[in-house]
């Protein structure tokens, strides 16, 4: 298996290093192949919606786009995935969005403090830590305690972006300090590190670790159910875009958006 | 006529760090530098570039000294793998050494079975990647030396009896040590600013494994007054360096 990928890696390198600087998901590839200059057969304009949400959402909110891009005709959806200070930052430096979506209620509190959000922003899912681990759990970590032992290889999100602050809330709970060996930019950057094994084990959401499949294993731990990550969206301040971003908000928030994010394991609001 | 589009070109790559200048707030320079965070990566991260360089001075002249003097076939061939890491993107070369000498990886799952040695997320991978990304600057400025160095002292030496290793270390070194220095500056200041292969491959840990890339990347997302201070500073080392350099750093590669 890491054979094969470092193969992988290292032919598509030789071949031309262009491939080798795209961001993994950073663009929905299905909107990217539709180009959104092309009008579509039954004659709407094309209209395109950035989407600016938090890693965590990546697999939720490229269903959503999917199918929200079904339901509205001669729309392409963007997406770009990053931890959700990151966002909020590029926001800041003028980087042109129209929906914003963060993985908690702090760092979408500093969007709209800096008047980067044009509605009141609305939680429409919910998300709770869960404890990765490789499928063969070489370091036996059967609780949040083992997170503290030494010995293991921990890898948590810095406590900069929005699961680093749940994790410590969690921590703080239990009563004890981590022990980390990393603390990645965002939580999907500690899921790859449990899932290429470097790690023994790491906190993310439950999301994660559903959508990780059988590459890792999630163990739940009683303080998790006290740290709820809730999840705002909100139009972005000055959308070229802004009826259509309201639409997507109402169409996260409907019975199909509910449905597709419950699927992947977050809650209800 | 070429003065416009000159001036452009100045304006354009001085221009940001000019900003950079003006933004800074200098009034609470001190205060925000004296931090223990800050001081703590950029010790780690002076003390990894350096490990790195010496490491590449270890590895990579003798390296270069076959690029440039041996004949076999496939030299070529070698030469351009050798420097790849210049043109890879450095997220890229984090992945490879992950797959490489990780805990899983081809050679690191042997070196953890056997040795118990796990190298990501450890002060070592940060110096590794940086040595990985920073070496083939060192190469290809110590082999551009020695292309250019005079042969005729070498063979002199050694029609007067010097052995090889004599002449190696009395004649040769000391003909391209202005080469040598220079990409030994070069590839520790690439090091020093090495970002994508550093925090995939040793992650991220403040006090540990945080270097001043990494930290100026996290200080964005919550204090971008920090960024940009801790962006100053880097910045001050780089002119240093190239103030030492002055126009020696394009001398190697003539």
């Amino acid at each position: 298996m890491t054979r094969a990928l470092f193969g992988l890696a290292l032919g598509l390198c030789v071949l031309g290093s262009a491939g080798c600087g795209a961001v993994p998901g950073s663009v929905d590839g299905a909107a990217a192949d539709r180009s959104s200059s092309g009008s579509p057969a039954d004659g709407v304009p094309a209209r395109q919606l950035t989407v600016f949400a938090a890693a965590s959402l990546t697999e939720g909110f490229t269903e959503l786009a999917r199918r929200f891009e079904e339901a509205n005709p001669g729309v392409s959806v963007r997406s770009s995935f990053a931890g959700s200070g990151t966002l909020v930052q590029q926001l800041e430096h003028g980087a042109p969005a129209d929906v914003l979506a963060t993985a908690d209620v702090v760092t979408m509190d500093r969007a709209v403090e800096a008047g980067l959000t044009g509605t009141e922003p609305v939680v429409f899912a919910t998300n709770r830590l869960q404890i990765a681990v490789p499928p063969d759990d070489p370091a036996n970590v059967t609780r949040l305690a083992d997170l503290a032992a030494p010995g293991n290889t921990i890898a948590l999100c810095a406590v900069e972006v929005p699961c680093g602050a749940a994790a410590e809330e969690a921590f703080d709970r239990a009563g004890f300090e981590p022990a980390p060996d990393t603390r990645e930019q965002d939580v999907k950057a500690v899921l790859t590190k449990v899932v290429l094994g470097e790690a023994d084990a790491g906190l993310v959401y439950r999301t994660d670790v559903h959508s990780a499949g059988e590459t890792v294993r999630g163990i739940d731990f009683t303080e998790a159910d006290e740290v709820v990550n809730d999840y705002p969206i909100a139009v972005v301040a000055d959308s070229p875009q802004a009826r259509l971003a309201r639409e997507f908000l109402d169409f996260a928030r409907s019975e199909t958006g509910h449905e597709v994010l419950a699927d992947l394991g977050f809650g209800p609001p | 006529m070429l003065i416009l589009p000159a001036g452009l070109a100045v304006a354009f790559l001085i221009g940001p760090l000019i900003g950079l200048l003006i933004v800074a707030p200098w009034a609470e320079l001190p205060a925000r530098l004296a931090t223990p965070e800050v001081f703590a990566a950029l010790r780690l991260s002076l003390w990894c570039a350096t490990a790195a360089t010496v490491l590449c001075l270890l590895l990579g002249v003798p390296l270069a000294w076959i690029l440039a003097r041996a004949e076999f076939p496939g030299r070529r061939v070698l030469r351009a793998l050798v420097t790849l890491p210049l043109v890879l993107p450095p997220v890229v070369g984090g992945v490879a050494l992950l797959l490489f000498l990780g805990r899983r990886g081809l050679v690191g799952e042997h070196l953890h079975t056997w040795f118990g040695v796990s190298i990501p997320f450890t002060v070592l991978a940060v110096v590794l990647a940086e040595a990985f990304v920073a070496m083939p600057f060192l190469v290809l400025s110590v082999e551009g030396a020695l292309r250019g160095a005079d042969r005729r002292f070498e063979e002199a030496a050694a029609t007067l009896g010097a052995s090889r290793r004599l002449v190696f270390r009395r004649i040769t070194l000391p003909s391209v040590a202005p080469g040598v220095l220079a990409g030994a500056v070069l590839c520790w200041a690439r090091a020093l600013g090495e970002f994508g292969a550093t925090i995939t491959f040793a992650g991220s840990l403040p006090g540990e494994t945080q270097t001043m890339p990494s930290a100026v990347y996290v200080a964005l997302q919550t204090s971008p007054d920090d960024a940009v201070v801790l962006s100053l500073l880097l910045l001050t080392v780089c002119v240093l360096v190239l103030v030492s350099l002055r126009e020696r750093w394009t001398g190697g590669l003539r």
